[in-house]
């Protein structure tokens, strides 16, 4: 059954902007997460980890319903985002995705388009078209992922796809933050990048978190104790411990925890 | 007196091997040669009958083939309108909607059968199904015939360029909150337009040259055409009546005829080439 | 249960939209079928299977004689030629493929593969042409009486020859049917992994070895579907073959004599069917065209599908 709330994260209601309840997804017949319950506090970071294969990556692509898109693929029971349940059948999953973003594994820029308009991607196809709204929030954005400075001269000449891997990162971020979120998922996003690359990401998550909520997928344990608020540990698809990321690395209580975080499998 | 430490392989594998290669070389000679012993009679012989007239002049003046080209374009253009619209959506649909599910397989297996059925059946349809019913061999007979030919070259050819369009990309824009419809429009179809328009070349220099579909529904005509519902030239049926008839004037002018028709479909290829070569897929 | 989605309009019309493009290629297809169908329905109501197995093709309308539709010396030159083409370009193809992937250095694969493409895309009937003032000439002055002299004891070879005939066509559709057996051979051929060539290698294998011990049997069934491909290719061809096989309704053992296939002889005379019944009955054939195209590519897809389920196999292992 569901695994207990630990006593911090239950703080007032006003403070937290996602909620998973009874949180169930399927690929067909396959069940790859369990019941889960958890709750995101507002402008935190939040990550999730846990060995490979264990649900986490699955879990955060529930949270913007992208989930829902791999073929066969559903979901049961609740997501509320601001107290309203996501997979209400009247709501609109395109409505979801732009108040949570999401920052894929692998740099995904459009490569078609420069980077000005990756920056400005989502509006552009929204239909926003006022020249000084677009290129208002293009330099807001990029500005936030850290990346306007090494682009200002180059933005509507340089294909998104010539950046550096690390550059293409912090645009696929700012292309994200263009449609302003509420809260940003991430899903493992240095995973493809060098340790410089990585470090840059770093900082901007601690930036980001003053005016975003976070959650972040990630196999690596010291990335997740050095950028989150609170951990969320998973395996085999359960949430099996979550709480303050200092207390989970410090004073793990389950089993699975402590062997996982020091080492003893994954 | 050592004896080296490795044999050379020697006997009989030795020059099969041998054999065999200078076989299979000889074999790519053979193909490599008969082409350049077509486009060699062609351009001896067509060249000498380029002039003016044979481009200004219609068939009836016994010059020019003027109507023929006219007629081929304008075919071509009509089968084009429908075709290429119905091969670039029906793609579209194979690659985004109908990776798995009954009616994608059936659609699949469908423009399979169309793809594999010779031309000179579409003919016989388009005859059966246009000319016998209307009384009238037509330019509308040839152009509906010549876009069924064409329709299952570019569905195919639009889905598997589709397909190499990565599933990152669609999800990056999902994720932005951008609807499905204008995903494809201009996510998927931009990134992989160099490949599309490469697929709609290439139909048409292949629906360019068909004649046998033409003999049985455009007919060919001496003169321009003047309305949609009467006979049309075309320059491959042009080709096929000189070719066949007992004039040598009209015989290098069929030669002429060879040479501007290869000439497009040549260019168009190389054309569909350089535009793959281009694009950010299919490196 | 899976819940039920929420699905805006635009998006669901814009997937309306799509399908309804697929389903006008179904329904293309179901009418040409259809159309052909009943368009043919009297003549094989007349004919039964006669119209198939019958050797009398006399369309003239004569008062003493009611005109007889029989299509079996079409059947046998469609056959005949086609797969005279096969012996001809399925060595030539194989080879090329096999030169093309296995054996060329690298720089000549690309230029030398563009040549071989360009075959292909050269309209039937301009090879039509070239065939009636080069080809048949050059054959029947040639090659011909070389071939008569020294293989005329076997009846396919006897004398007299034409130049307009069977042979001619066959080794027209051979040209013409080269690169399309090319193409899909290489493509079965990079399709054998590279581990398979390594081991033989390191087995001191020689390249030729290799290519015959390792990379063909693991890419036999889809080679086979390579040649069915290029036969179903061939057995459609109209053009090339109207304009150099002679054109003649009876059946002659002797490839140096004149033939006739399906294709053209409906090309042929679709113009001269003055009344309905020989109009249906170019009609049937082409239905009878369809079918035996139909069948030859469905089994040619079946091997090549079987080819890459194998090759996959072999990469999981």
């Amino acid at each position: 059954m569901a695994t207990p709330m630990t006593q911090e994260s239950q703080a007032q209601t006003a403070q937290i902007v996602m909620q998973a309840k009874q949180l169930s997804a399927f690929y067909g017949e396959n069940r790859a997460v369990k019941d889960v319950n958890l709750d995101i506090e507002r402008n935190c970071v939040t990550a999730f980890i846990g060995p490979s294969g264990c649900g986490k990556t699955t879990i955060l692509r529930c949270f913007n319903r992208m989930h829902e898109l791999v073929p066969s693929a559903h979901v049961k029971g609740q997501v509320l985002l601001d107290n309203e349940n996501i997979y209400d059948p009247m709501i609109d999953p395109v409505q979801i995705r732009r108040r949570v973003g999401m920052v894929f594994q692998k740099p995904n820029p459009f490569p078609t388009m420069s980077i000005y308009d990756n920056a400005v991607a989502g509006l552009k196809l929204a239909g926003v078209r006022k020249r000084d709204v677009l290129d208002d929030l293009a330099e807001k954005s990029l500005r936030r992922a850290a990346l306007w400075d090494e682009v200002k001269d180059r933005l509507y000449k340089a294909s998104g796809a010539s950046l550096s891997g690390g550059q293409q990162q912090r645009l696929c971020i700012a292309r994200a933050l263009a449609i302003e979120p509420e809260v940003l998922l991430m899903d493992e996003p240095c995973s493809a990048l060098d340790p410089v690359a990585t470090s840059k990401i770093e900082d901007l998550i601690q930036e980001l978190q003053r005016d975003y909520t976070v959650i972040i997928v990630t196999h690596n344990m010291q990335q997740a104790a050095r950028v989150s608020d609170y951990t969320a540990f998973f395996y085999l698809g359960e949430l099996i411990e979550f709480g303050k990321t200092e207390r989970i690395f410090e004073k793990p209580e389950k089993k699975a925890t402590e062997d996982y975080i020091t080492g003893k499998f994954g | 007196m050592s004896s080296p430490r490795f044999k050379r392989v020697r006997g009989s594998r030795y020059w099969v091997n041998h054999i065999m290669h200078a076989l299979c070389m000889l074999a790519t000679l053979a193909g490599i040669s008969s082409l350049f012993l077509i486009l060699g009679f062609l351009v001896i012989q067509g060249v000498g009958a380029f002039n003016w007239d044979l481009f200004t002049q219609p068939e009836s003046s016994g010059l020019g083939i003027s109507n023929g080209i006219i007629g081929t374009i304008e075919l071509v253009a009509l089968a084009s309108l429908l075709g290429v619209p119905i091969g670039v959506m029906s793609g579209l649909f194979l690659s985004e909607y109908g990776r798995r599910g009954r009616f994608g397989n059936i659609l699949r297996f469908f423009t399979d059968i169309l793809n594999s059925t010779p031309s000179i059946v579409v003919g016989v349809f388009g005859f059966a199904f246009i000319v016998v019913n209307t009384h009238h061999f037509s330019a509308l007979a040839g152009a509906f015939t010549l876009m069924v030919l064409m329709i299952p070259i570019i569905t195919r050819s639009t889905e598997e360029i589709a397909l190499l369009v990565p599933n990152s990309l669609r999800e990056a824009a999902l994720a932005l909150g951008v609807r499905q419809w204008k995903v494809i429009l201009f996510i998927v179809m931009k990134t992989a337009r160099a490949g599309i328009i490469t697929g709609i070349l290439l139909s048409v220099a292949r629906v360019a040259g068909e004649t046998a579909p033409l003999v049985l529904t455009a007919l060919g005509n001496l003169w321009p055409n003047r309305s949609l519902t009467e006979p049309i030239a075309a320059l491959p049926l042009e080709i096929y009546n000189f070719a066949t008839g007992p004039d040598p004037k009209l015989w290098s002018q069929a030669w002429a005829a060879c040479l501007i028709l290869v000439l497009f479909v040549t260019l168009t290829s190389l054309l569909a080439r350089l535009s793959t070569r281009r694009s950010t897929l299919r490196k | 249960m899976k819940p039920k989605r929420f699905s805006l309009p635009p998006d669901s019309l814009f997937k309306w939209i799509l399908a309804t493009a697929g389903l006008f290629i179904v329904m293309i297809v179901g009418l040409m079928i259809a159309v052909m169908a009943i368009e043919s329905w009297p003549v094989f109501q007349q004919f039964g299977l006669q119209f198939i197995y019958g050797g009398d093709w006399n369309p003239s309308e004569n008062a003493d004689r009611p005109p007889t539709f029989g299509a079996l010396p079409f059947i046998y030159g469609t056959v005949v030629s086609s797969i005279l083409a096969l012996i001809i370009a399925v060595p030539l193809g194989l080879g090329t493929a096999i030169f093309l992937n296995e054996l060329a250095p690298r720089f000549l694969r690309t230029p030398i593969s563009f040549l071989v493409e360009l075959l292909a895309a050269i309209p039937s009937v301009v090879y039509g042409m070239w065939g009636l003032f080069y080809l048949v000439p050059f054959l029947h002055d040639h090659i011909m009486p070389f071939l008569s002299d020294t293989l005329g004891f076997i009846p396919l070879f006897a004398p007299p020859i034409r130049g307009f005939s069977m042979f001619s066509a066959g080794v027209i559709l051979a040209i013409m049917i080269l690169p399309f057996i090319t193409a899909v051979a290489r493509e079965v051929l990079a399709a054998v992994p590279n581990s398979q060539r390594e081991a033989a290698l390191a087995l001191s294998a020689t390249k030729w070895d290799m290519i015959k011990k390792a990379v063909i049997p693991y890419g036999r069934s889809g080679i086979v579907g390579a040649v069915m491909l290029g036969w179903g290719r061939a057995l459609g061809e109209t053009m090339a073959v109207t304009m150099v096989i002679g054109n003649s309704h009876f059946i002659k053992t002797s490839l140096f004599q004149a033939g006739y296939t399906m294709a053209s002889v409906i090309a042929n005379e679709i113009r001269e069917a003055t009344y309905p019944l020989y109009v249906e009955a170019l009609i049937a054939i082409g239905l009878l065209l369809f079918a035996v195209t139909f069948i030859v590519n469905g089994l040619a897809r079946l091997l090549i599908i079987r080819m890459s389920k194998v090759s996959m196999g072999g990469q999981n292992e």
